[in-house]
């Protein structure tokens, strides 16, 4: 039996957009290393139901696979917490010490708007995807055979790294100037990338840039923590290629 | 129960050969001219693969679409989950496969209880979606002359599966996202985030709106339209622990259901047999690890107990189990199909050995068993070092390379297997073990796609049709977008076309609005200000628990019996204890989401067991454990059970007096097998 750990939660609690919000304190104990971030909050909100000591603290989650992208929390000042490469569903305690302080706080950005507690308002996002995120092809099956147009592996394939982007906004979070550029740079590379996307790519990388900066997203500065904190390593290369796209645009 | 043996729902199957059965149909449905449909409002509930791609196509078709997802954006449908890939005919790999294999593979594997005619279109229509994703801007793994890539899954024998990584869903599904979100900006599509829809509403016996909560404010709102179309989702998180996201639920099928929807055989549950077993009772859900894996990963435990017992005591390792001493089952029991057998038997197969005592996982029920990647890591560095002209590469190179190989193929998931686990499964050999996934069953629609209520369609894992008593890899993603691009904006247009005569507005004010309404705000009342004391997961886990024990893996008269009694009692429990904070008028609050959820699951677990019970045949998902040879494979009863199980509820009375129709399932061009992998 590995040893169960103890903790000490200082989580962001904050009724709507409008009140402020503060820090309460919680205690947690014998958890599981094994258990994931979200299964630790399970057991708390629990405590807090059977206890009857106020409402249970709401967050956002639900495939907790690291792939919806819905679940997000800013854990002891590090979107999605610590660990690289993962989202705070896929966050084990084991990467935490017995007895650790543990601070929990929301996404902070302007652009995304605090709905309660730890839950924030990201359709900033679907917005600058509605904007021109997709490519104009209309549904209806009259397209050609898809081996009618070849793509080199290398390019499907980066393509495809670009593609993986969750949309989980933990680039934002981690941004000091609450930019979007890793988001917005990640949709622009992979239709940029393939040839079917190439037709609109001018359109496109204009539309969603102009919305970016209407939705009140800070600007780029490349200190690359989005990078470091995007829980699927898109890279900051892709900012390079939008804004070359970008100044193309003007041409 | 009642049970009765005729069938009065006309299931408007067409006449003809069975490859002309579409073409002939689409000729015959009557169409809604351009001018017209930007009349016609149309509710969609669910933006998964289904919704995203029916909410799209409408949209582009020109009708006004109202789209609701209780996620806060629509890309985050379950379907973003998918990880193995999607099936198509295409026969790119030159094995030989078609139409009629596709179509075959699929009858077959769903143990012969799938529509005919359904399934042939299905296969018939896979190509076309290929190729639509592909203009999309779906990044598929692609060859190095440019050309699509392929894989093989369980029960098949060629390689027909398209595929995005281990990403796959999530590629379709951002496709259909952006699709939508080209018709959101044009004002054709309304999106509703954080919404819930919990009431259908039915006129003099036609669809006619909606009842939704607004998940952030609480409020209740009415939505009318002239057609609504569910597409929300498969219910097995009924069990508790499943690989569905937590959010999955039953509740808008089964408020069809209760208002007159029928259900269509809703013990068909898959179980999934490449799942991460379960590690602890505090555990909120289980990881499925793709099937495409079985690939390249050989499923084995040891032959003798004694070394199962170490393993799990952690004294011996894996790799300390030499060749001769594994049990390689599948390969074993299967020689022609191997580790590539459908999931219902590998699943089964997997429990059997656990069962036997030889699982190798030290966890409550000492269940799991390894998936080994060894031997292809070896192969694939040896071709590699040769590809690359090394004489005698040393073991070392031998594994880098091959491990190279096996990244680029499965790296997401190997990556999720270690921040789960904390083990590399380059190096030691993943632990899996079976899990509840996707449900065959669901409301029964016509060949139309439409439910038994006028008006009301159901497409994706929420229908029944397709998929039979199991349903094989790779084609949930292709009937979900076979269902949402392609049949059902043909077949929606000829019941729409009425409404182009009778100009009459849609209203909100009639009195069934009033009365739906009503009761939706009465069952958040009863919910909140009940006195009770125990959370809403006490009871999700423990008819989770009594699901999975009787009505799970194997299933039998006495076990179920007992089941049916269980679960009512719970629901009787429920109903008395259950304690949610909050107050009616408060806006965001999860508890209530969940224990509106959780209600719902508790009537429909109870008619689950009662369509296990009723079903005394072993066939795909559904194993009756009286029924079964010998050897321990399941006997099919095809003069008794070769029919579809239609479950009404009756008003006002309790789900075990829900009365039970048949619809007798007919094959004109395959001949009835047992089903044989060996
Ligand atoms: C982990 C995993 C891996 C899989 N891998 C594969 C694979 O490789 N290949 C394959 O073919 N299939 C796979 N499947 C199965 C396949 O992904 C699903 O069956 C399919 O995506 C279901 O799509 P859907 O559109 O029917 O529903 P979903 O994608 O589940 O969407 C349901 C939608 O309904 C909405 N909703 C639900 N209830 C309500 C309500 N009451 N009110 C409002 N909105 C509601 C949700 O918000 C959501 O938008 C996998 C499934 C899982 C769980
Ligand atoms: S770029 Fe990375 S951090 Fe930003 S939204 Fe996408 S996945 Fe999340
Ligand atoms: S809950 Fe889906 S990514 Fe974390």
């Amino acid at each position: 039996m590995k040893k169960l750990l103890n903790f000490i939660l200082k989580i962001w609690r904050q009724k709507n957009n409008e009140e402020k919000g503060k820090f309460e304190t919680y205690r947690i104990g014998d958890i599981s290393p094994d258990s994931s971030f979200l299964e630790m909050l399970d057991l708390l909100n629990n405590k807090i139901l059977y206890r009857r000591v106020g409402e249970p603290i709401s967050f956002d989650h639900d495939c907790r696979e690291g792939i919806c992208g819905m679940c997000s929390l800013y854990i002891n000042g590090r979107a999605h917490g610590p660990e690289s490469l993962i989202t705070t569903c896929q966050l084990h305690m084991r990467h935490f010490h017995n007895g650790e302080t543990i601070y929990i706080e929301p996404w902070r950005a302007k652009s995304f708007p605090i709905i309660k507690d730890l839950v924030v308002d990201r359709s900033s996002f679907d917005r600058i995807i509605i904007s021109g995120g997709y490519i104009s092809v209309n549904t209806f099956g009259k397209t050609i055979d898809g081996n009618l147009i070849p793509i080199p592996k290398e390019d499907a394939d980066k393509a495809f790294d670009a593609g993986t982007c969750i949309g989980c906004g933990a680039c934002v979070a981690a941004c000091k100037n609450r930019s979007a550029m890793l988001f917005v740079a990640a949709k622009v590379s992979q239709f940029s990338l393939l040839p079917q996307g190439k037709i609109e790519s001018k359109k496109r990388v204009l539309n969603m840039v102009k919305k970016m900066d209407e939705e009140g997203f800070g600007n780029c500065t490349n200190t690359m923590a989005c990078e470091i904190d995007c829980p699927k390593g898109i890279s900051t290369e892709y900012i390079s290629f939008m804004n070359k796209e970008y100044i193309q645009s003007f041409i | 129960m009642i049970i009765k043996n005729y069938f009065k729902l006309d299931s408007k199957i067409p006449i003809g050969p069975l490859n002309h059965k579409w073409i002939n149909h689409k000729s015959s449905l009557k169409l809604v001219s351009p001018s017209n449909r930007s009349n016609i409002e149309i509710i969609v509930v669910g933006t998964g693969l289904s919704g995203g791609s029916i909410s799209a196509t409408l949209a582009e078709l020109g009708y006004q679409v109202k789209v609701f997802c209780y996620q806060d954006s629509p890309r985050r449908a379950h379907s973003v989950a998918a990880q193995g890939g999607i099936n198509a005919a295409k026969n790119y790999k030159g094995d030989n496969d078609s139409v009629y294999q596709l179509f075959y593979d699929t009858i077959k594997g769903g143990d012969y209880r799938s529509r005919e005619a359904n399934v042939y279109r299905l296969a018939e229509i896979s190509s076309n979606i290929i190729d639509q994703c592909v203009a999309q801007g779906v990044p598929f793994a692609r060859d190095y002359a440019g050309y699509l890539e392929n894989r093989s899954f369980g029960g098949t024998k060629v390689s027909r599966t398209f595929y995005a990584k281990g990403q796959t869903g999530q590629q379709l599904l951002l496709a259909c996202y952006s699709s939508m979100s080209r018709q959101i900006g044009k004002g054709r599509i309304k999106m509703y985030n954080r919404y819930e829809m919990l009431e259908l509403v039915v006129i003099d016996g036609i669809t006619r709106g909606i009842i939704s909560r607004n998940l952030v404010s609480g409020e209740i709102e009415r939505h009318a339209a002239h057609a609504v179309i569910i597409a929300s989702g498969g219910y097995g998180n009924v069990f508790f622990l499943s690989t569905n996201a937590m959010g999955s639920n039953s509740s808008a099928i089964w408020k069809v259901h209760k208002k007159g929807g029928f259900f269509a055989n809703p013990c068909f549950t898959q179980i999934h047999p490449t799942c991460i077993p379960a590690h602890a009772n505090y555990q909120s859900k289980l990881t499925l690890m793709s099937e495409s894996l079985r690939n390249d990963g050989r499923i084995w435990v040891p032959k003798n107990i004694e070394d199962a017992i170490s393993i799990r005591n952690g004294e011996k390792n894996p790799e300390d189990i030499l060749e001769e001493k594994r049990d390689y089952y599948l390969e074993r029991r299967y020689p022609s199909f191997g580790n590539l057998v459908p999931r219902d038997v590998a699943s089964r197969a997997a429990k059997e050995r656990c069962d036997k005592g030889f699982g190798i996982e030290n966890n409550e029920n000492k269940e799991g068993v390894f998936l080994d990647f060894s031997s292809s890591i070896e192969r694939y560095g040896i071709e590699k070092a040769n590809e690359l002209g090394i004489k005698n590469p040393s073991l070392m190179e031998i594994k880098k390379f091959g491990e190279e190989i096996i990244e680029s193929k499965y790296g997401n998931l190997f990556h999720m297997y270690e921040k789960i686990t904390d083990q590399n499964p380059y190096k030691n050999p993943m632990k899996i073990y079976p899990a509840v996934h996707y449900t065959m069953g669901g409301l029964w629609v016509d060949y139309n796609l439409m439910s038994s209520i006028p008006g009301c369609y159901v497409i994706g894992e929420a229908n029944f049709s397709d998929h039979g008593a199991n349903r094989l890899g790779a084609s949930a993603l292709m009937q979900g977008l076979a269902d949402g691009y392609f049949i059902l904006p043909y077949t929606i247009a000829d019941y729409i076309s009425i409404y182009i005569h009778n100009k009459k507005k849609l209203s909100t004010k009639h009195i069934e609005f009033n009365k739906s309404e009503k009761k939706v705000k009465q069952r958040i009342l009863q919910l909140i200000s009940n006195n009770g004391d125990l959370s809403v997961d006490y009871f999700h886990r423990k008819l989770g628990n009594i699901m999975w024990k009787y009505v799970g893996m194997s299933r039998d008269n006495n076990g179920l019996s007992k089941a049916i009694k269980k679960i009512q009692e719970l629901r009787n429990e429920f109903w008395k204890n259950i304690f949610v904070p909050g107050n009616i008028e408060d806006g965001f609050n999860s508890e209530l989401e969940k224990a509106g959820r959780v209600a719902d699951f508790l009537e429909l677990g109870e008619l689950i067991a009662m369509d296990a019970l009723s079903r005394k045949e072993s066939c795909g998902s559904h194993f009756r454990i009286e029924n079964q040879t010998k050897e321990g494979e399941s006997i099919r009863d095809d003069f008794h059970y070769k029919h579809v199980s239609i479950w009404k509820y009756q008003e006002n009375k309790s789900i075990s007096e829900e009365i039970m129709y048949k619809e007798n399932l007919t094959f004109s061009s395959v001949k009835l097998q047992s089903r044989s992998y060996k």
